[in-house]
């Protein structure tokens, strides 16, 4: 029995008429977005509900379309490189680095050893910057609101730290075809060899006050939780997947850069819930500040852009070439195809968010209303990385 | 000269100090909570308007007052601006019965315990009605939720209450003072902890504050049943919030905590002392805890609260008898 039998009574736009065709009766169709406090800037979610139950939801993509994938037909292989910064605003090196490398491996460029340091050591400093940003988002939608206080304190430090070199705080553009824009300073290792312990000792602060609080706890464990097929089925990669007890990180699995190299472990949870997604970031936290301080004992010194790095006017030579990141919320890819002209003739970016998100209509099927905002903030969704 | 009745003539004074104490609690309270959450993430708070920002929620004050009252389309427009008027009238009741001192009260009559918690009912019907005639659905949900939270916890909250009048064997809040001690041990709270307890659990809920804020729960319903008010329509409710909460702790004050009693210092002193620290206790609560789930909340109140209410009151309730035996 649908709801209107007459098309003619719909009210509300496209997505919404649509949605409404086939709402059953007595029903009360909501919608979250695209501005909401918990909808994280412009993801639109359309609700079913009865009462406070969600009986069906239905994300909305497109409002920060920004077509970066039209864009990078337009521009050369270094010209496109700010872009990337632009997709993810979390984690931006992660980006920067997936593109650098398409491009890097289609032209066959090696990179200075040094330089791979230098991206590892940014790259997860960008990491805990990004958890550590929805770690403090993710409270707020379960209506804690101090955390995230504390959270962009500490995230205020990386932020200042990736300044010396990268010239910039959110947005970087910051690595280069064969290498990346300038050397870590002796200033800039000086802090972050400060920054380590002193973010080990918030850990455990964070932990006592926020991680075992008993209210947290009963909202987010046993909520949201996400099977392994349906993770594989979806595509979902980063925390997400490793927070249902899947070992996939790229880091690993297809081991890039000097990662091989280092020691260090990929947290997974069993529990499969949104607590198990929260344990796993919070635990990358740590491994990150032990990748930080290994690259940083391990460093050669020399160049950080190889002899002879592409001009700006440089052309990808023909050929095809994938290449794939662990960022801050999964699989980061970049696929480059090139026919050997001034612009590379087509990219396409793999967004770990889009596959996580996708999930959700699946995942929030039967919970209540607050539930669902504790299932789509654990998948920790930045939306222009989304729409791209 | 004898043209007003001196009743009147007090009636009148009284009303308007106690709309006067209302509206200056609640910009001290709005000061006060904004410089204790300020502290408690690291910031300053307010520090721009007069020394440390005293006079920051006179400006917020002017800023609502001076914003246009906004109507959406559809909204049933005498019991949307019924509503906000509806949850701030009543408030102004309930400072009534409060005995802030030792014949310091503005309406001494012996069922003064019974005139604030039917008063206090009456909040509900103004979220529902706000949330009801808001043509809104994340009013509608928040209005739906005010009301079943605030009729659950109203329950343990009477029940609580009425364990200290058995004791106290008086409906007068002066009366359930006047049996009180100068010292924390000669307190109501001595001899009735559990009570008090969920005396305190149960105001959180009654006044939505954090982190039983569920009504106006703004990660999922935005800001709940006041998601459509703008102005002083919002003001109105803000203010009821505020002056309710200070009640609930004048309550708690003078049946738990000994009232105006307490060493060296005069009565009402002592009194605006105790409200001043529960008030404080309910800020912290606020700004540290996540909020809980609207199941969990219920589940609290009707699995936990009421059984243990009903048990500390009958328990009560033996004991006295048996003193009267005794």
């Amino acid at each position: 029995m649908t709801r209107y039998q007459n098309m003619e009574q719909l009210t509300g736009d496209f997505y919404t008429q649509n949605f409404a065709k086939t709402a059953r009766e007595g029903s009360l169709i909501l919608n979250l977005g695209p501005q909401h406090p918990s909808t994280h800037g412009v993801l639109r979610v359309i609700v079913e509900l009865d009462g406070e139950y969600v009986m069906r939801a239905e994300p909305i993509l497109g409002y920060l379309h920004r077509m970066h994938e039209k864009m990078a037909e337009v521009k050369t292989a270094a010209q496109f490189i700010p872009n990337m910064g632009r997709v993810d605003y979390g984690h931006a090196m992660g980006w920067n680095w997936a593109f650098v490398g398409a491009a890097e491996k289609a032209g066959g460029i090696e990179v200075p050893e040094r330089a791979e340091y230098v991206r590892v050591i940014t790259c997860e400093l960008n990491r805990i910057a990004s958890h550590l940003l929805w770690w403090g988002a993710y409270l707020l939608d379960l209506g804690a609101f101090t955390p995230i206080m504390y959270a962009f304190d500490d995230r205020e430090k990386i932020l200042d730290i990736l300044q010396i070199p990268t010239g910039s705080r959110l947005t970087y553009s910051y690595f280069r075809i064969g290498g990346v824009a300038q050397d870590l300073d002796a200033d800039c290792i000086r802090r972050i060899r400060e920054f380590i312990p002193w973010f080990r000792s918030r850990l455990p602060m964070y932990k006592d006050l926020v991680s075992d609080n008993i209210i947290l706890r009963k909202r987010i464990e046993e909520i949201g939780v996400i099977e392994q097929d349906v993770c594989r089925r979806y595509g979902a990669t980063g925390p997400v997947a490793r927070g249902s007890g899947i070992n996939y990180d790229v880091r690993r699995a297809a081991p890039y850069s000097v990662y091989p190299k280092l020691d260090f472990e990929i947290p997974t949870s069993d529990l499969k819930c949104a607590r198990g997604r929260y344990d796993v970031r919070m635990a990358e936290m740590e491994q990150c500040l032990r990748i930080v301080e290994q690259c940083l004992d391990m460093m050669p010194e020399g160049e950080v852009l190889v002899k002879g790095a592409p001009k700006p006017s440089w052309k990808v030579p023909k050929g095809e070439a994938y290449f794939a990141v662990e960022g801050a919320r999964g699989k980061i890819g970049a696929y480059v195809v090139s026919d050997g002209g001034k612009n590379i003739y087509r990219t396409k970016l793999r967004a770990p968010g889009f596959c996580n998100l996708s999930l959700f209509a699946e995942v929030s099927r039967g919970t209540i209303l607050a539930d669902a905002v504790a299932i789509l903030g654990s998948l920790d969704l930045i939306i222009p990385e989304i729409d791209r | 000269m004898n043209a007003i009745p001196a009743e009147l003539l007090r009636i009148l004074i009284g009303l308007v100090a106690v709309a006067a104490s209302v509206g200056l609690i609640g910009l001290v309270m709005v000061w006060v909570e904004r410089k204790v959450a300020g502290h408690i993430q690291r910031r300053p708070g307010p520090f721009e308007v007069g020394p440390s920002g005293v006079l920051q929620p006179l400006c917020d004050a002017l800023k609502l007052v001076g914003k246009q009252l906004f109507m959406p389309s559809g909204a049933d427009p005498i019991l949307f601006w019924l509503a906000p008027v509806l949850a701030f009238l009543p408030v102004l009741l309930l400072f009534l019965p409060l005995p802030v001192g030792d014949g310091l009260q503005a309406l001494n009559i012996n069922l003064g315990l019974l005139l604030i918690l039917a008063f206090s009912g009456l909040a509900v019907l103004s979220v529902l009605l706000g949330g009801w005639a808001s043509n809104n659905k994340y009013g509608l949900l928040g209005a739906a939720r005010a009301v079943a939270q605030s009729v659950a916890y109203e329950i343990p909250l009477l029940l609580s209450v009425l364990a200290v009048a058995f004791v106290a064997g008086s409906l007068d809040l002066a009366e359930v003072v006047k049996g009180q001690g100068t010292w924390p041990w000669n307190w109501n709270v001595m001899t009735q902890p559990l009570a008090f307890l969920i005396y305190f659990v149960s105001a959180l809920g009654e006044t939505n504050r954090a982190p039983f804020d569920l009504p106006e729960a703004e990660s999922e319903l935005t800001a709940g049943f006041h998601t459509e008010y703008s102005g002083m329509g919002f003001g109105l409710f803000f203010l009821a919030e505020y002056a309710n909460m200070v009640v609930v702790c004048s309550v708690a004050t003078a049946l738990f905590l000994g009232g105006w009693h307490g060493p060296v210092l005069p009565g009402p002193v002592w009194f605006v002392l105790k409200v001043s620290a529960l008030m404080l206790l309910m800020v912290f609560a606020r700004w540290t805890y996540p909020r809980v789930r609207f199941d969990q909340l219920l589940v609290i109140n009707w699995k936990w609260l009421l059984p243990l209410a009903v048990a500390n009151l009958l328990l009560t309730a033996f004991f006295v008898k048996l003193a009267q035996f005794a």
